[in-house]
């Protein structure tokens, strides 16, 4: 780890002041930038230490939903009686990913903004356009089992990593930022970037801004929903794909729809188009294979990650049948039924 | 548990890159006073500032549990945690041991033969006081996936869930003599 200096912000314009360093970064849950840090990876003039901040709490909002404050760590998050009730998709997508430890630890705005886990992006002695931009990306003609199938560019396929993040998008929720310029809110679906030509830059928010927190709208998806997560060992590990699905069921048709995958692209990957597509559609395994295609329509594997098209497609069918039949995936009893 | 009054403080307070900077760590019960640098983890300090070493550092990367540490009761990750960041109550296997006697987990460790080399054991433990805190485990399979953080390269799996079925088993027994 490189030597930083160590600052504590008083409250939220403080830590904005202090952002004006270009070296300086923001720690809360610190779970994934130390280890960056380790790694050399990032490498800090300065820490801003904000978990002293008045963001823990969750909140009713005036339309009905609720609003997570960005210090609120992943683990209360997913036990709080009103997610736990209202918004299960969130908690069981929660549950899904890291250990207790890091649940402990990680919150709700750095969740969102975590690296991706491309070993090429964590290996220094490597080139990694997302790293060290223009260095090119050994990736796509190398390793790349764990990386993405949907919205790549010719400068990387890495994906984001996050559980949470892929139940934030079906649900809609908005992402409440402060800056130089004041409090703005962003939907989720423009939070995340796809790489494009610039890699290097995962997120939209902008670097004197600080996440204060994350609203949900009220519709939470209780009755039907599922997050399904395959991975390569059953717990404590990243997702190969996982897939976030709330539907609202009304005899035997699909009503709403949301649909959502992780660990396929550089961002959570929600399909309107597909979403559109179950819409009004009878909730059969037919309906689900339409939109599994749909979703894949465009999807892209790179030697090792072509199982992925294939996993995504059987997943979200799987998923889907969850949602619809009101038994979501339990995150203990690993059997996917 | 009540924030201790150096958080408050050490509010504003700002450390430069060379320095290092006087840091009070509350460890198993006691107040210490260190002078560290601002990059030293919780698990560096424990192990070479404080000569507690049962706290281990297996990957230093927060991907085998080795180093779990409870800060107020929560089990976290002493190798991810900056020391000038630990504010709460930190206990250490060290502080389990209460007047000479064994806490239930470390007894029920020994009891279930829940180890070979013992390197994992104490962030195994500890994982394990932070997994009944939490109350969130309530069969086998939720006993194993909440202890997914803690990796075990013997392969101890079988008698480490024993010994905390049984721990969380006698535990439930004796609420319920009180509720009688």
């Amino acid at each position: 780890m490189n030597n930083f200096a160590y600052t504590r912000a008083t409250d939220v314009a403080d830590a904005v002041r202090l952002a004006a360093d270009a070296g300086a970064k923001f720690v809360a849950g610190g779970t994934n930038l130390i280890d960056l840090m380790k790694e050399d990876v990032v490498r800090p003039s300065r820490l801003i230490d904000i978990t002293h901040l008045p963001l823990d709490k969750v909140e009713d909002t005036a339309d009905g939903g609720l609003r997570i404050g960005a210090l609120v760590r992943n683990s209360d998050l997913a036990y709080h009686p009103q997610i736990e009730t209202r918004y299960p998709l969130l908690a069981s997508a929660i549950l899904a990913g890291a250990s207790p430890q890091l649940r402990n630890m990680a919150t709700t705005g750095g969740n969102l903004l975590q690296r991706t886990r491309c070993f090429y992006f964590y290996d220094t002695t490597t080139p990694c356009n997302k790293r060290a931009p223009g260095s090119g990306c050994p990736a796509i003609a190398g390793i790349n089992r764990m990386h993405a199938i949907l919205g790549t560019s010719e400068q990387c396929i890495a994906v984001h990593p996050s559980d949470m993040c892929v139940a934030l998008a079906a649900l809609d929720a908005r992402v409440l930022a402060t800056g130089r310029d004041g409090p703005r809110s962003i939907a989720f679906a423009d939070f995340h970037r796809l790489p494009g030509d610039r890699p290097d830059i995962d997120t939209n928010l902008r670097a004197d801004e600080i996440i204060t927190a994350i609203e949900l709208p009220a519709k939470g998806f209780a009755k039907n929903y599922t997050y399904l997560k395959i991975r390569d060992r059953l717990s404590y590990a990243f997702a190969l794909v996982s897939i976030a699905v709330g539907l609202v069921i009304e005899g035997g048709t699909i009503r709403e729809s949301r649909l959502a995958l992780g660990a396929v692209a550089h961002k959570p990957w929600r399909d309107r188009a597909a979403e559109a597509q179950l819409t009004g559609a009878p909730a059969t395994p037919e309906s689900f294979a339409r939109a599994a295609d749909s979703v894949l329509r465009d999807a892209r594997g790179y030697g090792h990650n072509d199982f992925k098209i294939d996993l995504a497609r059987r997943g979200i069918v799987r998923a889907l049948a969850q949602a619809a039949r009101g038994t979501p995936q339990s995150q203990s009893d690993k059997r996917i039924k | 548990m009540a924030q201790p009054a150096s958080a408050e403080r050490r509010r504003g307070e700002q450390f430069p890159a060379s320095a290092k900077t006087t840091v009070t760590l509350h460890i198993n019960g006691v107040d210490r006073n260190l002078a560290l640098a601002p990059w030293t983890t919780l698990l560096d300090a424990l192990r070479l500032h404080l000569d507690l070493t049962g706290t281990k550092k297996g990957c230093d990367h927060g991907q085998c549990g080795a180093c779990t540490v409870l800060i107020d009761g929560r089990r976290v990750l002493s190798c991810l945690t900056l020391a000038v960041m630990a504010d709460g109550a930190v206990t250490t296997i060290e502080g389990l041991v209460q007047e000479g006697t064994l806490h239930p987990l470390q007894q029920a460790f020994i009891d279930h033969d829940a180890f070979q080399c013992g390197y994992c054991t104490p962030g195994q433990i500890c994982s394990a006081v932070g997994l009944i805190n939490e109350g969130k485990a309530h069969s086998a399979d939720e006993i194993r996936e909440l202890m997914s953080g803690n990796i075990c390269r013997c392969g101890a799996y079988p008698n480490i869930l024993a010994s905390i079925e049984e721990v969380m088993a006698k535990a439930a027994a004796r609420s319920g003599d009180k509720g009688r």
